[in-house]
């Protein structure tokens, strides 16, 4: 039962994070949807893996595994992009902004 | 029912929070949301029997992205970066339409999952007792997905070189990271002296418990490097510069012994990643000691960012 | 004895889960930063307090509690420095809420 629930909960959060990703202008904001839907689709996973618990496991531990890895990549991938958007702020301090 | 119950009110909560982040007029208080959100999210993550996932979540999610963030959104505060126009309300509708119909097709690939669900958990039980360990988690990362964790490595490997390489004109190879002042008295100054020797005491129970309970490398490392941070904001310690060939071993030795492991496995087994039967256990807990320690310097790097220019100061 | 135990745990947890309650209310009804993290550094570490020490006889050992014990400690180091932090900003940046 918890195991739907927090699949539904994670479909909608990659909905929530797919619109804000589209529709906020702000890059800060753009970073943080696309990890509210990387949130999201992890939590598919645990859904996924919950409905295998077997052999006295609470879940399946191979998408558990995967789900741990991609949460470090996730923010690793979010560092970078952060740092490219600090670069963009200090390259655009330096020259004022053409239009 | 009360599990139930504990269930809807944790998805409301993190539902709620994720609307808060992505509708929050400033990215202060979107990146405050998001921090509230990942806490929650470990929550649902022990509630979905995933400890592991939980203590990664809480520790790299909320708290290092929450760092990262926040210091983002106070400096994009000071000089802002040019935006787009926001979409017209009659393009907003439009998405908002486009992203419930995604919502609703992952939704409905929930509902129709097969049934009996297929699972690895009876094999990743069966062969447990060959990888020496007694989490099946970190059998699964140590051993029968080894690749993976190997890949995830070096990809923050890459990821460092990505951020050091976003360094201005006239940084490179200088410290990472804005410069801190030392400070000497007052709270923050009291945290980050009173807090990592815990800290690290914390990071190695939880390194060590990690081979048999929930725990691990990640945990560890992401605790490591918080307190390298934390010691880093009150300006007591001031990282090597980037081109320290020490540094540069320190982010690259876990990611290295993994590989040349690998390819030990090669030599001795006839395959890439495979252990010694007599060797299985002393040879991951190189690498899992290994890893973590390197993983711990390249997070706090990740967050420290690139060198700055020497003369900005 | 164990009966005892229980209910000693319902009602510590529950007055942890009023003064939580209470500092939620006052985080958001309280006009200013200040008097917000007042109610909230106090609610939390006597709220936080009060579940612990509730929890303690559950337990089942030692060593467990000892953790648990810990964690309410490192909560209220926590607590402790960040409050004076945001209360120094706030005081710093002057602006009303």
């Amino acid at each position: 039962m918890s195991a739907t629930l927090y699949g539904l909960l994670g479909a909608a959060l990659v909905g929530i994070g797919l619109f804000g990703l589209l529709v906020r202008p702000s890059h800060l904001l753009r970073i943080l949807s696309f990890n509210l839907l990387g949130g999201g689709v992890f939590l598919v996973f645990g859904a996924v893996a919950r409905r295998g618990a077997g052999a006295g496991l609470p879940g399946d531990p191979v998408p558990q595994a995967l789900v741990l890895t991609g949460i470090v990549v996730a923010f690793a991938a979010t560092a970078l992009a952060v740092m490219l958007l600090l670069r963009l702020s200090a390259e655009s301090a330096k020259r004022p902004d053409p239009s | 029912m009360t599990g139930l119950l504990a269930d809807l009110l944790i998805g409301a909560a993190i539902l709620a929070l994720a609307a808060g982040t992505v509708t929050a007029r400033s990215a202060f208080t979107a990146t405050a949301f998001f921090i509230a959100y990942g806490l929650l999210l470990a929550l649902a993550w022990v509630r979905l029997g995933a400890v592991d996932i939980a203590l990664t979540e809480a520790a790299i999610s909320a708290g290092l992205s929450g760092l990262l963030l926040l210091g983002a959104a106070s400096r994009l505060a000071a000089c802002p970066v040019a935006e787009e126009r926001a979409p017209g309300p009659v393009l907003k509708a439009l998405i908002g339409l486009c992203c419930a119909a995604v919502s609703a097709a992952v939704g409905y690939a929930i509902l129709s999952l097969p049934e009996p669900a297929p699972s690895l958990a009876e094999e990743a039980m069966a062969h447990l007792s060959v990888t020496a360990l007694g989490n099946p988690v970190a059998g699964v990362l140590m051993s029968y997905r080894a690749l993976d964790t190997l890949l995830e490595a070096a990809v923050v490997v890459l990821a460092v070189i990505g951020v050091w390489s976003l360094a201005p004109a006239g940084g490179w190879g200088g410290v990472p990271g804005p410069i801190h002042p030392r400070i000497e008295q007052g709270p923050l100054a009291l945290l980050a002296r009173l807090l990592p020797p815990i800290g690290i005491v914390v990071a190695f129970h939880i390194l060590w418990v990690g081979s048999y309970a929930p725990g691990g490398k990640f945990q560890a490392a992401a605790i490591l490097a918080a307190m390298w941070l934390l010691a880093w904001l009150a300006g007591l310690a001031t990282p090597p510069r980037i081109s320290s060939r020490r540094l540069r071993l320190a982010i690259s030795a876990g990611t290295g012994l993994f590989l040349a492991i690998g390819m030990f496995g090669v030599l001795a087994e006839g395959a890439f990643l495979a252990y010694p039967p007599a060797l299985t256990k002393a040879l991951m807990l190189a690498v899992e000691f290994a890893l973590a320690g390197s993983i711990a310097v390249a997070l706090a790097l990740l967050v420290m960012g690139p060198p700055e220019p020497e003369d900005r100061a | 004895m164990s009966l005892l135990l229980d209910t000693f745990t319902i009602l510590a947890v529950l007055a942890g889960l009023f003064f939580f309650a209470a500092g939620t209310a006052g985080l958001l009804r309280f006009p200013d930063t200040s008097s917000r993290l007042h109610a909230l550094t106090k609610a939390d570490n006597l709220g936080l307090g009060l579940i612990v020490l509730g929890l303690l006889p559950q337990m089942g050992g030692v060593l467990p509690a000892l953790k648990l014990l810990v964690i309410w400690g490192l909560a209220l180091l926590a607590g402790a420095t960040v409050g004076p932090l945001i209360a120094r900003l706030a005081r710093q940046e002057d602006a009303p809420p």
